[in-house]
């Protein structure tokens, strides 16, 4: 039995390899499409990640209401590009204050959010912060489908096609590359933030032990307020920047991109920051590859499927640290 | 210095502490002893503010600081090394030290407290870029002593600094601590079960059962007392 079993698991790996080299050797320039549509899809993610991981390491919370911050940073982008565009301002004008608002907006819905569904549960059973956090992500949804509408709204592409870009549009967009250097860019950034800055140290510390954190001097309450602005203001770009690519939003689209966004984190290793934008990067590519070799409609099945392996497998993820409980 | 008077403190539905009055002078060395759960470790949570006192008050010099937040009265000059020392495992020794310093700007003086820490304890000088976690249980006491020096403290509060460590480092330990008390008049007032070192260590000593203060004297007395040689000293 068992020596079947290795045979049949062999052959069959065997047979998806054939296939992918052949197929990587015949359409080099498809193989290579897919990569770097991986590679954009999964700089969205890892903007959208960041926020998990640092809200997770820092009080252990997994904030589902996440995703609604990068809608909210998405449509906020909308409103004022609009707007403005009506006004008839200058485009670039408008791609800056549209980033900065959204930007802002989104900061402010992180920082409220945790001030009042998640700051006064701080010393209550984790569950109960869980369920404020869903229905936190559910009343969000809803306000903003009341308050703005229940449909898909067009959303003009902030970003040009640049002329210098144009002979390698064919492979990656403009709005593609865009994306990525931002991520590179942003990730840059907040690793700098967090390695040297005052609060950066803090935030590191509060994480590692909240109670030692405070008997030195740091303001724990204020360390968490921080991270919710920062990873709400990452969100917020990741918001506005998968807008331009897609084309259109509603009040709906943080609510996957919130869980691929969380798959990606856990594949990483839920708490840090490296294992957030590697587990998104995987997770884009892979889901890129999967699209393009087998079937695209099951795009979000391979996702979960991914996450369902991972917590069986490996629950600390790929770069996730096995910290012991203290007793 | 700092003055606790009748200190009641619940965890829940607890009482911890049960009307606890507690005098420090300046430039005093004050051990508070007593069994395990009397209430030793909650009095040092309750004084930084991590529990706070449901009755009573706490005074540093004449100011009320009963109900600051922790990280104003670390601003106000108490700083605590708690138990079981708390390193930040993933931070490096020298970002340990940093943390000490996280509220001061005057970065000449930290350097020169960082040289004096460094003397002190010359192993951190050799460990300073290895990662917390990994260092032995006396060298993470040395580190947490020196960690809580870096915020130049006026009142040091300790919690069982002997606590899992080598007679020899518990020695080593006591002797920089009464070091530290002379040569930059730090107060200190130390928690410990090895009421032996404790007291002998300190110019006064209280003697805590379940939550109550029963007996408070210099340490040479205390050390001589039947009662307590029955109950601490195993004499």
């Amino acid at each position: 039995m068992r020596w079947i079993s290795i045979l049949l698991g062999l052959s069959g790996t065997g047979a998806v390899g054939f296939f992918a080299v052949r197929e990587i050797i015949m359409y080099p320039m498809y193989f290579f499409e897919l990569f770097l549509g991986g590679l954009t899809r999964g700089s969205i993610y890892a903007l959208i990640a960041l926020g998990y991981t640092m809200v997770y390491g820092i009080i252990q919370l997994i904030n589902f209401a996440h995703g609604e911050i990068y809608m909210i940073g998405a449509m906020t982008a909308l409103i004022v590009a609009t707007v403005l565009g009506m006004w008839g301002w200058n485009t670039a004008v408008i791609v800056i204050l549209a980033f900065v608002f959204a930007i802002v907006y989104s900061c402010a819905y992180g920082f409220t959010v945790e001030k009042i569904a998640y700051k006064p549960l701080r010393n209550a059973p984790r569950l109960s912060a869980l369920i404020s956090a869903i229905g936190m992500s559910l009343f969000l949804q809803n306000y903003v489908m009341l308050a703005q509408t229940p449909d898909y709204l067009p959303f003009q592409s902030l970003i040009p096609d640049f002329q210098f870009w144009e002979p390698f549009a064919h492979i990656i967009t403009s709005v593609e590359i865009t994306i990525i250097i931002t991520t590179v860019i942003v990730m840059i950034l907040l690793g700098l933030l967090i390695k040297f800055t005052r609060i950066g140290k803090a935030m590191r510390a509060t994480a590692q032990d909240k109670v030692m954190a405070a008997l030195l001097g740091i303001n724990v309450n204020n360390v968490i307020s921080a991270t919710f602005v920062v990873g709400s203001a990452t969100a917020a770009i990741g918001g506005v920047l998968i807008a331009c690519h897609v084309g259109q939003i509603n009040f709906y689209i943080g609510f996957l991109a919130g869980l691929k966004a969380f798959i990606a984190a856990v594949l990483g290793g839920i708490g840090s920051i490296p294992g957030a934008v590697l587990g998104s990067l995987v997770l884009g590519i892979s889901e890129s590859f999967f699209t393009g070799y087998f079937w695209s409609e099951y795009e979000d099945v391979f996702a979960f499927a991914i996450l369902v392996l991972i917590l069986i497998f490996r629950p600390s993820g790929i770069l996730g640290r096995h910290d012991t409980q203290k007793v | 210095m700092l003055k606790l008077s009748n200190i009641h403190t619940y965890y829940g539905n607890i009482h911890a502490l049960k009307g606890i009055d507690i005098e420090v002078e300046e430039g005093e060395v004050i051990s508070l002893i007593g069994a395990n759960g009397a209430g030793k470790s909650t009095t040092l949570m309750t004084t930084s503010g991590i529990v706070p006192a449901k009755k009573g008050t706490i005074e540093l010099n004449g100011e009320d600081i009963t109900y600051l937040p922790p990280d104003d009265i670390v601003k106000k000059g108490i700083c605590q090394v708690p138990e079981g020392r708390r390193i930040f495992p993933y931070l490096t020794v020298a970002e340990n030290l940093d943390m000490g310093a996280f509220l001061r700007n005057d970065n000449d003086k930290i350097k020169q407290d960082l040289a004096y820490v460094y003397e002190l304890f010359p192993i951190l000088a050799n460990r300073r870029n290895q990662a917390g976690g990994t260092l032995s249980g006396g060298e993470q006491q040395m580190l947490a002593i020196s960690r809580a020096l870096m915020s130049r403290p006026k009142i040091l509060l300790l919690d069982e600094p002997s606590l899992g460590l080598a007679p020899i480092v518990v020695k080593q330990i006591f002797s920089i601590i009464e070091k530290i008390n002379q040569e930059s008049r730090t107060t200190i007032f130390i928690v410990e079960q090895n009421a032996n070192l404790a007291l002998k260590a300190a110019h006064r000593g209280y003697v805590m059962e379940t939550g109550r203060i029963t007996m408070t004297d210099t340490g040479e007395n205390l050390l001589a007392n039947e009662d307590v040689k029955k109950a601490y000293l195993g004499i």
